[in-house]
Order: C-alpha cells, then structure tokens, then sequence
C-alpha cells in the first residue's frame, strides 16, 4: 500500500447513509456495492485513498475492495469528465444506427471512445446493453437515459450541459 | 388482435403514476391481505405450483417447484432475492415494470416472501437503472409507512423487510449465483452448482431468485385464481400472459404483453407494426442475445416455451430482436460475440479465453482477412466452450455465431472469399450494420 494515502472522509450525510445500509445485510460485506456506489457519487472516482477508506469501514482488505472495484464497469478508477457519456453499443442500438451517433459524438467533441475533453466537461465511453432497444439507440450522462437519438437531438442535449442544464431522471421514452 | 393486459393494466391506465395511491385505487394490495387471510404459506406455494407460472427471466423454471425446495424447517433463515439485474440484449420490459408500476412488483415479493417464510428480501436492480432505483426507493418507502413491510404487516404476525441493492455494471450478475455472490460484495462470479440456492444461497441460507415479471405476476394469480391463469396462454405448460420487448427494424418498437403462444408473425406484424419500409424479415432473435437467431421461414413458431425450443432456439427473457433483409448476419452476429466477451466474468477458462478468440477471428472476417479454414475454427470453438462452463453463459455465448453460421454459411464464405459483406444498402441512415 501506497504510504503516502491521504486520509478521506465522507461527508455527515454519506456516513449517516451507511449506518443505515449496514442495518440491511448480517454480514459487513454486503455493504461493499452500495458504498463504493455513495464514494462514487461523493468522490466522482474510486481512488486508492477512498479504497482504504471503504476497507477500513468494511473490516477488510484493501485488495478485497480493489477486486470488486476493477469487476464492475460503472465504478472509475481514475477521474472522469464532469459529464460521463455511455453511448450504447450492442445490438438493437446498432441496428437503429448507434455507429452514427457515435461518430457524430467524437465528432462534436474531438475525442475518442474512453477519452476526456481538455475542459474536463465531458467523457465518452461505449457500453453494452442499456435495456433501451425500444427507444434505441441510446446512452446515458451520469446515469440519466437519453433515447431515440438523432444527430440533432445530440446537439442540442449538449449544447444543453455546455449551457449549465443537469441531467435529469426520466423513464423510458421520455427523455 | 387486442388482449386483456395484467401486468400492464395499471401502466397503461390513462394517469397512473405508480404511487401508492394509484396502486390500492386499482386494487393494489388486496392479494396480499387475501393470501395471508386465506393461505397458509405452504397453500400458497401450492398455488403458485398448480397455476404452472414459470420464470420469466430467461430459464422458464416453474416458480412455485423452486419454492418447494426450499428446506421445511422454518427456524432456518431464508432470503428471497428479486432479480432485475435485466440487462440481456434486446430486453427492456423489467426496466418499465419497475418505473410504472414499483408496487406490483413489491406486492409480488411480499406474496413470494410469504409463501417461503423469508423475512428479508433484496432487490438486485441493475446500476444504471438509477430512474428506476429512485422509483423502487420511494415506493419500498411508501409501502413501510403505509404498514405493508415491516414487522406485523397488515396486523399479521408475518415481518417482511424488502432492502434494494444496486448492481455497478455486470451483466452476469444476472446469474442467479452471480447475483448472491455480488450482493455478498465479492466479484460476481458465479457458483459450481449444486449445492443450488433453495439449499445453499444467500450467506449459505436457503435462498429463492425470482425475475421481475415473475414476481409481478404473482398478485394477480392470487386476486384471480390458479383457473383464470391457466386459461390464458399455451396451457399446461406456458401458461400466462408474456411481455415481449420487440426491438431492431420494426415500425413499433415496445414492450407488448400477450398471451403466450401467439405466432411470431403475430407479434411482429401486428403488434410491433411490421418491418420497416416494407422490407423483409431476415432473421428474428426470439428470446434475448442468448437465444438462437431464427430464419423468416420460423415466423408462425408459436411464442411459448417449448414451440421455440422444437424449432432450435429458446423463449429465454423474451427479447424479440428483428432484422430485415439487408442486415449482415456476420456483423449481427460479430456485434453480440464482443458482447459476451466483454462480459465474460472470466472464471472459466473455455468461456474467457474461447469468447476472445471467437471475437478475433470474426472481426478478422468482417474485415476482410478472413481464411477459408476460420468457419470451422469458430464451429471448433464453440463447441470447446458450450457445456463445458459453471453457468450458462458458456451456453448463450456460442448461438449467436453458431445458429447465423448453420443458417446463412454463404455470407460467412462470401465474406472470406470476396473480402466484402452481401447484404445490401441500407443507405447512411443505418450504416453499421448493413453494407459496408
């Protein structure tokens, strides 16, 4: 371990949260999803501080953390722009055109697939199945769905977030 | 043809929001008050047995057998796990049960919980559902303030807390060992079986993974009886109504509940609209990215389990993938194999190393260095994958390449011969998939 790990700490209502999240499993473990989800949300990525720190909490091994950490895609290692696009890449998406959206994306942005813009605003990553097939092609920015995309209404969800506008939850269909 | 919709009756109500309020208007919560005033659990699980409800996330087991498996002493723990980790290609209808209508699926997990005496149960909702786990949330709150979790539901003696638990990305987590291992907070890789789940689950406690839909459906075999469930659908043995999520060169897409059973040709033509611009089908993938692809000449196969199964391929989540006649069945087929080999969760070797090497040589075809000696290597292949791994995946990662090399061999040769693709020109709208 790295002995030059700065100390980190959640934030009040993060650590309230996992007091209730750890009434939920019997065993401490269990909490290790829904933390490293919260670090995320707090912290933007998992660094090796913050995997120390989830250890510490959970009673386990850094390496215990690191494991799951490196499994499961929707957790950074590293920093991501302020605004993560996952642009969906599988089937029913392809078939309604997603190798479009995604030039038009690298286009518009001037990066490639896993690249940050240089005003850190924006990432572009391509995922698999979002279970969108019926409003494809699709992708999400930090989580939220946007579906039946065009050149055009690209455009202008980015023109959006440039201007400010946050990603808003929507169901399917609707965004 | 128009059908009674169940599960999306209360979705598609004009106004219905999903909250508590919107439920209980529609009869929400009554199966549940009926189940406990009525059934004691052991009644309940031979309801559930006699109306035939199999799962609905992919393997169609009957639900109310996986029950009854389960150990009969009721001092030992056990944990009901709910399965929307949904994240099968071309599957899409967990996603909307669980935005539009939280409370039925929660209904369903008390009645599920009931039946096998669990006081707890998880819900495993995949991590980029997060509308979805805002939704669920709100309602699993709801329903603790309105008395319908908790301990003493309802003035009973029955205690049933429901917990959500978000994924962060992996499709394998699907597997219903995967799922435990992930909920345990390990790597979700999944579990030598047997010992099965309803023996050793959970943190080793028998332990039951039912899907969303299945679930869902529980209310209303309750409020209804095991005879009106049986009397929809293809009786005995695929009974019920089914939501297929139709998907690709269709003029409709959506999530469309029917009957089980009806013609292939049915679904897509009449309630997805039909093909766009008039094209004809090439080829259908009937039951998720697992399933075989089937050819047009498949299209009057009736939509249950086992007429999809006498044709070669499976029902599986029920994500109906269409493609029409320009699309390049290599590039189709290409597009699912690096799918699986992204998600291979790396435990065995035959499904971690085989799934690249497939992902190799078909990329090496499509792009035009393909050699004559590749189609029987990927054949080769797959067959040193399929049955030889812990899980199914090993299973579901080798049809899409071996069903499109069994039913169009010819794009496959034109490809290695002629360094290009036959299908033909679906213009820049669609480029991809088509010629390229």
């Amino acid at each position: 371990m790295n002995p030059e790990t700065k100390k980190v700490e959640f934030s009040e209502k993060a650590q309230k949260e996992i007091r209730e999240i750890l009434t939920h499993y019997p065993d401490k473990r269990s909490a290790m999803l829904p933390v490293l989800n919260l670090a995320q949300a707090e912290f933007g990525h998992i660094s090796e501080d913050v995997m120390v720190m989830i250890a510490d909490l959970l009673d386990l091994t850094p390496p215990k953390v690191y494991e799951v950490l490196t499994f499961y895609t929707l957790l950074n290692e590293k920093p991501v722009g302020k605004y993560l696009i996952q642009l969906c890449r599988t089937l029913s998406c392809a078939l309604a055109g997603s190798e479009n959206i995604l030039g038009h994306l690298k286009q518009r942005l001037g990066i490639g697939i896993g690249e940050t813009t240089p005003d850190g605003l924006f990432t572009l990553k391509t995922v698999e199945c979002l279970a969108s097939c019926g409003t494809a092609p699709a992708m999400q920015v930090n989580g939220a769905f946007y579906e039946n995309l065009t050149r055009g209404k690209v455009d202008k969800i980015l023109d959006d977030l440039k201007r400010g506008a946050q990603p808003v939850l929507k169901p399917m269909g609707e965004n | 043809m128009k059908y009674e919709k169940v599960l999306h009756k209360n979705l598609e109500t004009p106004g219905y929001a999903g909250s508590l309020a919107d439920y209980e208007r529609l009869g929400g919560y009554l199966a549940i008050r009926k189940a406990l005033k009525e059934y004691a659990p052991a009644q309940l699980i031979d309801l559930v047995k006699r109306s035939g409800l199999r799962g609905r996330g992919g393997a169609g087991f009957p639900a109310g057998m996986k029950w009854d498996f389960l150990p009969k002493d009721p001092a030992i723990t056990r944990y009901l796990c709910c399965n929307a980790d949904e994240s099968e290609p071309g599957t899409f209808k967990d996603r909307q049960l669980i935005e539009r209508d939280p409370h039925q699926l929660i209904e369903g997990m008390m009645l599920a919980a009931y039946a096998i005496g669990a006081r707890v149960g998880y819900i495993y909702i995949r991590g980029e559902f997060v509308y979805g786990a805002q939704v669920l949330q709100r309602a699993l709150t709801e329903a603790t303030r309105a008395g319908y979790l908790g301990k003493n539901i309802l003035g009973s003696r029955t205690e049933i807390d429901l917990h959500l638990h978000r994924g962060a990305g992996a499709y394998i987590c699907g597997e219903e060992t995967a799922l435990l291992e992930s909920i345990e907070g390990k790597r979700g890789l999944p579990r030598t079986k047997p010992p099965f789940p309803a023996i050793h689950g959970l943190y080793g406690k028998p332990t039951v993974i039912n899907n969303v839909e299945t679930l869902s459906n529980l209310p209303h075999i309750v409020n209804r009886g095991v005879e009106w469930f049986i009397s929809i659908g293809s009786s005995p043995k695929s009974p019920g109504t089914r939501i297929f999520s139709v998907s690709g060169h269709v003029n409709r897409p959506g999530n469309y509940e029917v009957p089980m059973g009806i013609p292939l040709r049915e679904l897509i033509y009449e309630q997805a609209g039909g093909v766009r611009n008039n094209k004809r089908i090439k080829a259908v993938i009937p039951g998720g990215a697992s399933a075989a692809f089937l050819t047009e000449s498949s299209l009057d196969v009736k939509m249950d389990f086992e007429a999809i199964a006498q044709v070669g391929s499976m029902l599986g989540s029920g994500g109906v993938t269409v493609m029409d006649e320009d699309t390049c069945m290599v590039r189709a087929a290409l597009n699912l194999m690096e799918f699986f080999a992204h998600e291979t969760c790396g435990k065995c070797s035959p499904c971690r190393e085989g799934s690249s090497w497939l992902v190799q040589i078909m990329r090496r075809i499509e792009h035009g260095h393909g050699r004559a000696e590749d189609l029987d290597q990927l054949v080769r292949i797959c067959n040193n994958i399929g049955g030889k791994t812990v899980c199914a995946f090993g299973d579901a990662e080798i049809a899409p390449i071996l069903s499109t090399l069994k039913h169009w061999r010819s794009e496959y040769e034109y490809h290695v011969k002629e360094k290009r693709c036959m299908a033909g020109d679906r213009g820049e709208e669609l480029v991809g998939i088509g010629r390229h």
